[in-house]
């Protein structure tokens, strides 16, 4: 093991984790309100930097970046709307593999409009965060063969993981201080009892659907800015499915903690080298698994906890 | 079942039979007729679509036991897919085997990793085994591309010989088509085009169908049906819910196995992109478009979205007359697009898929003039 890059790779991946954690929770809000799983969010954090993209860029509307941002923010806030109108709500009461399958039409649907009206070519997002200029710490008390560990980070990681995070505290206020969290809680724990006490339920969804638009361009635009924006942007989302899964469905920490987990465990399979017990297939094998690793972490937790860290346990009567 | 009056069944025989009556084989017949002869008569480009169509056929066929009978929902159709296709590709072509031997091999051995994936069965159920299945969709194309990179060639996948059946030569001739091949010394026919390929794919297709619909009205259907409506209820009769779980399985990916082999051999190539996760959501949209759990659903909704696919293609220059900025991928745009929409609009308007349809349809007919 190359154990002098070991907090590189662990804090490297423990920041790509942070937008994940974001993408995770936009899955995890809409679960809980509706008990929908949302498998178009990844088109829709596409969808959110590809506007956010042509509203900023020259070849576009041109705006400054704060305004383009609004902007796509709002109009994600309207897609959420329009799709919990359109789509999901003549799917209430309807049979499981209907509403998966609905779910999954949306993601080819938006998928092949996202294409339609932006082309396939990869696009230079706006820079949001500087990406020169590294911030690199130190580690403390640690040395390897006399030289001190250093950790380089990249600027624009850092920043997306801080405001994701900060995201992620914002949404927690919400839902645990304000009068409409409070009612998305009530819905999400039970709808008839909602309904009885006087909570529109239909109005909690369009608007759980609103905020998770907001939050899959948020995590959209975090992404693009470390990794750019092409169309493979869906495809990074797919390591949120096994973060909500290990987090526990209905958990909004939980979806945070398996965020970060996945990024952890991203990052530190990149580590083994052939010097360690493995010959050099294997090593490269192991380096070359980011991708599927969020998938083995899913197939374990199925296997022994399959309601996740903080999920609620499903008890099943007759 | 409605029949007209005077419609009765004679004898148990009679009752079992899947086609009653005479003007049913007469339909049958003339159907099977037009398409084993469609090679001479339709242009290499229909022949290659139906060709396409008729091996997505067994794999939504496959998929349906599992999703439609069983209820057990699979996003991982196409991995299985895969897993035929490699079997098969390196059967035929490095330890060169006859196809048509490597086939059911390769069909078994994607039935053997389709048990070993839906071993989560045995725990979860609906979304979580969703995303159990997807993890397969995931892993085994990873496998693909970095595991045994010397024999399994990465991401550039595995190029894939023709099928041939090889006969002896009678009398110093070659019969039915064949050609004399020197170095093996016999007579070789080869299923190079796809109106020479399409006649492996038909006599699998009828294959899979007759014994699709025979397992949907045996014990075993009728005990996957069981589970899928009350897996409680089922397991309080008797029926032994993850032994049955995984015969579905097994069974779905031996159909995915087969077409999967089919379709490395039809396009000569193999990777770990062939068949992808957008395939796995297209065959769930095929079997909801056509009918969960009943027999003629693979077969309408398969034809459906894969028309639906020829017509985003030709869609594609009057969309890029309109769009220039997508002039590069339009089909790719138009494609999903179309699925997308129709997709939704089948689950919000016709969720119980084509096959329904036509059965109101029939019983209309039989019924004129009164409607019920």
């Amino acid at each position: 093991m190359n154990w002098q890059l070991l907090p590189q790779f662990a804090i490297t991946g423990l920041l790509n984790g942070g937008p994940i954690a974001l993408t995770a929770l936009g899955l995890v809000l809409i679960f809980k309100s509706s008990e929908v799983f949302n498998f178009a969010h990844g088109q829709m954090l596409l969808l959110g930097a590809m506007v956010t993209w042509w509203l900023a860029s020259e070849s576009g509307a041109n705006l400054p970046l704060w305004a383009a941002i609004v902007g796509a923010l709002l109009f994600s806030m309207l897609l959420g709307l329009l799709i919990e109108r359109l789509a999901l709500r003549p799917m209430t009461g309807q049979p499981l593999l209907s509403i998966i399958l609905m779910t999954l039409a949306l993601s080819q649907a938006l998928q092949g409009l996202a294409i339609l009206i932006f082309g396939t070519t990869q696009r230079n997002f706006p820079v949001i965060f500087e990406v020169t200029n590294p911030y690199r710490l130190t580690v403390p008390f640690v040395t390897y063969n006399d030289n001190p560990i250093i950790v380089i980070l990249r600027q624009n990681l850092v920043w997306s993981f801080v405001v994701a995070m900060a995201s992620v505290a914002l949404l927690w206020f919400f839902f645990q201080y304000t009068r409409i969290g409070l009612a998305m809680r009530a819905t999400a724990d039970d709808h008839e009892t909602a309904q009885a006490v006087g909570i529109r339920t239909r109005q909690v969804f369009g608007l759980s659907w609103a905020i998770a638009g907001i939050i899959a361009t948020a995590s959209g635009i975090l992404i693009a800015t470390a990794s750019g924006l092409d169309l493979s942007l869906p495809l990074v989302v797919l390591a949120a499915f096994p973060a909500v899964l290990l987090g526990g469905l209905e958990s909004i920490p939980g979806a945070v903690i398996g965020g970060l987990i996945v990024g952890l465990a991203q990052g530190l399979v990149a580590l083994p080298n052939n010097q360690f017990f493995l010959g050099p297939e294997t090593a490269q094998m192991i380096r070359n698994s980011a991708e599927i690793v969020p998938y083995i972490i899913l197939l374990i937790v199925l296997m022994i906890r399959p309601d996740g860290l903080f999920g609620r346990k499903r008890i099943e009567r007759i | 079942m409605l029949r007209p009056a005077g419609d009765f069944d004679r004898s148990y025989q009679q009752d079992m039979a899947v086609l009653r009556q005479r003007w049913q084989y007469l339909l049958l017949g003339l159907g099977l007729l037009a398409l084993f002869t469609l090679p001479y008569y339709a242009s290499a480009t229909t022949v290659s679509i139906v060709n396409r169509i008729c091996i997505f056929i067994i794999a939504v066929q496959g998929l349906n036991i599992l999703t439609g009978y069983t209820g057990q929902i699979s996003l991982g159709q196409a991995a299985f897919m895969t897993v035929g296709g490699y079997i098969s590709a390196l059967l035929v072509g490095q330890a060169g085997w006859n196809f048509f031997f490597a086939l059911p091999v390769a069909a078994l051995g994607a039935g053997i990793i389709g048990l070993l994936f839906g071993l989560p069965s045995l725990r979860v159920k609906g979304f979580y085994l969703v995303m159990a299945t997807l993890s397969a969709q995931f892993i085994i194309p990873w496998f693909t591309r970095n595991a045994y990179p010397s024999t399994l060639n990465g991401a550039q996948g595995l190029n894939v010989p023709v099928p041939a059946i090889n006969l002896p030569v009678i009398a110093e001739q070659c019969f039915l088509g064949t050609s004399f091949n020197p170095e093996l010394g016999q007579c070789v026919y080869r299923f190079a085009t796809p109106g020479q390929f399409i006649y492996i794919t038909l006599v699998i297709l009828i294959f899979t169908t007759i014994v699709a619909h025979n397992i949907s009205r045996s014990r075993l259907g009728r005990a996957l049906v069981a589970i899928r409506d009350n897996d409680l209820a089922a397991e309080l009769l008797g029926i032994n819910l993850f032994a049955y779980k995984l015969r579905a399985f097994f069974l779905a990916s031996v159909f995915a196995g087969l077409a999967g082999a089919l379709l490395a051999h039809n396009l000569r190539h193999i990777n770990s992109e062939t068949v992808t996760l957008v395939d796995s959501i297209l065959m769930l949209g095929m079997l909801v478009a056509g009918g969960l759990g009943a027999s003629l659903g693979p077969i309408l909704g398969t034809t459906l979205i894969v028309m639906l696919h020829e017509l985003a293609t030709e869609l594609t220059p009057i969309v890029i007359t309109y769009l220039p900025r997508t002039a590069t991928g339009a089909t790719a745009a138009l494609r999903p697009l179309i699925f997308g929409l129709a997709l939704m609009l089948f689950l919000i308007f016709e969720p119980r898929g084509l096959a329904h349809r036509w059965k109101l349809l029939k019983s209309a007919w039989r019924l004129r003039p009164f409607s019920h």
